[in-house]
């Protein structure tokens, strides 16, 4: 189907999963993520407020650029330095990032 | 708002409900429990009352509070605490609830990090998503001097009159308090980690403004990596990653303020039954497995359960009514309507 893309996600155990996710419902991949069953911590709900949906990208996939409010938030965080470091709720679900390879980040952790 | 602070009352704060959480969902529960005469005092971690709308989001917009096509999260707050200021609840604030016991007269007493405790038949653990508490930089030493040199949270500016201050981060509060200590401090710097500040844009002209004019060290594109001093706090030393070189700051406070984060925190240990993070509730009433004890807001989970504020404010309502048979088993509650009886104020 040409509106469902694929999404690696490794999480704080190291377990890849497989998810799927729709590219026509306006979803972010932190949303992805909690839809597929992922324990993300998610503060903020999506508005670049917290870093606990934090992720690093593994795979070289052209991202949207980081907006500054990413960037303060993930650098007040004390993540900003880490490789491929995002928001995973800034990241729009589209056929761009179909194949994405990500980590998730030790902030996600929803027992913390 | 008719504040009553803990810390003023020696003995047993008592009261009708004790609410762990002051934010939206705990306010409206001050305001429904107020309608059937019910008191409640509210405790927070937080230094005022909004709960993650106050601490992450108050200059954001919300748009499903019925009633409001718009409306900003700090705005509602003010409403909130408003609307139940007629009900003149207590509030325990900065503090965190840290136990819960149960006397042999189906009390509970709660008391909280600093020793005040609060006393009532019913608790509603409005918690949201748990305490919020300060981000620690990860620093060797860091806790070693906490309480003897760093400062997480400035309560008191006055402790630091005549004093050395630096002062790390790049939020509005990291400006804010080094604009405000710069005319009570000796000596303040600020350090940060990029060039660019996250915060209001005049913060961050007067602490240009400051720096230029020689009354603040600032240092950008640098961070604080270690700290020294035998047994309290001495010094900080810097790196510049733009000399890549290290400076070393004396100093009689470091203040690191790079904003808050939630932990769930002592809830774990209450007995209550939880659902992963969240505490598992029947929707009768919102009450938990502990008789007495109820959940609402986003700290509780239920099949179906939706975290919107709004949700949140029908879980209040409905609780507040199963607290009060509770408490007059032997009373029959008759619904009222405010449009017909207006809101009768407490003396």
């Amino acid at each position: 189907m040409d509106d469902l893309i694929t999404v690696f996600v490794t999480d704080l155990e190291g377990t890849r999963h497989e998810i799927q996710a729709p590219t026509d419902m306006g979803l972010n991949l932190m949303e992805a993520m909690k839809a597929n069953g992922l324990a993300v911590k998610a503060t903020c709900g999506g508005m670049a407020m917290c870093a606990t949906c934090n992720v690093c990208v593994e795979s070289d996939h052209e991202l949207p650029e980081m907006s500054e409010s990413e960037e303060d938030m993930l650098d007040e965080a004390f993540v900003l330095d880490i490789d491929g470091s995002r928001l995973s709720c800034q990241i729009p679900v589209s056929q761009k990032i179909d194949g994405l390879e990500v980590k998730l980040g030790k902030l996600t952790d929803p027992t913390e | 708002m008719n504040v009553i602070f803990a810390r003023d009352i020696e003995d047993m704060i008592e009261t009708d409900i004790i609410i762990i959480g002051a934010g939206p969902c705990g306010l409206f529960t001050v305001f429904e429990a107020g309608l059937i005469k019910l008191r409640c005092h509210l405790i927070d971690s937080l230094p005022q009352p909004g709960g993650q709308l106050a601490e992450i989001y108050p200059k954001k917009p919300i748009y499903d509070v019925p009633g409001f096509p718009s409306i900003l999260a700090g705005e509602l707050v003010d409403n909130l605490i408003e609307q139940g200021a007629p009900f003149k609840p207590g509030f325990t604030l900065g503090e965190r609830a840290e136990e819960i016991e149960k006397t042999d007269d189906e009390q509970f007493i709660v008391t909280t990090n600093r020793g005040t405790k609060h006393k009532a038949p019913i608790i509603a653990i409005a918690g949201g998503l748990g305490c919020f508490e300060p981000r620690k930089p990860e620093l060797d030493r860091l806790t070693d001097f906490e309480d003897k040199g760093v400062d997480y949270i400035i309560k008191d500016p006055e402790k630091f009159r005549d004093k050395k201050v630096v002062i790390a981060g790049g939020g509005d509060s990291a400006l804010d308090w080094t604009n405000f200590l710069a005319d009570v401090a000796s000596e303040v710097t600020l350090v940060h980690r990029r060039t660019k500040f996250r915060g209001a844009l005049d913060s961050v002209e007067k602490v240009e403004e400051l720096s230029s004019a020689g009354k603040i060290d600032l240092i950008t594109n640098a961070e604080v990596k270690s700290l020294y001093g035998d047994d309290s706090l001495s010094g900080v030393t810097i790196y510049d990653k733009v000399n890549d070189n290290d400076v070393h700051k004396d100093c009689d406070y470091f203040i690191p303020l790079f904003g808050l984060s939630p932990k769930l925190g002592p809830l774990k240990e209450w007995g209550l039954d939880l659902n992963k993070e969240s505490i598992a509730v029947d929707t009768l009433d919102y009450s938990t497995n502990v008789p007495g004890i109820y959940a609402i807001g986003d700290i509780n989970d239920y099949e179906g359960k939706l975290r919107l504020i709004l949700c949140g404010f029908h879980e209040a309502t409905l609780m507040v009514q199963s607290a009060y048979k509770r408490i007059h088993p032997d009373k029959n509650l008759v619904l009222k309507y405010t449009t017909v009886s207006g809101v009768n104020a407490f003396e």
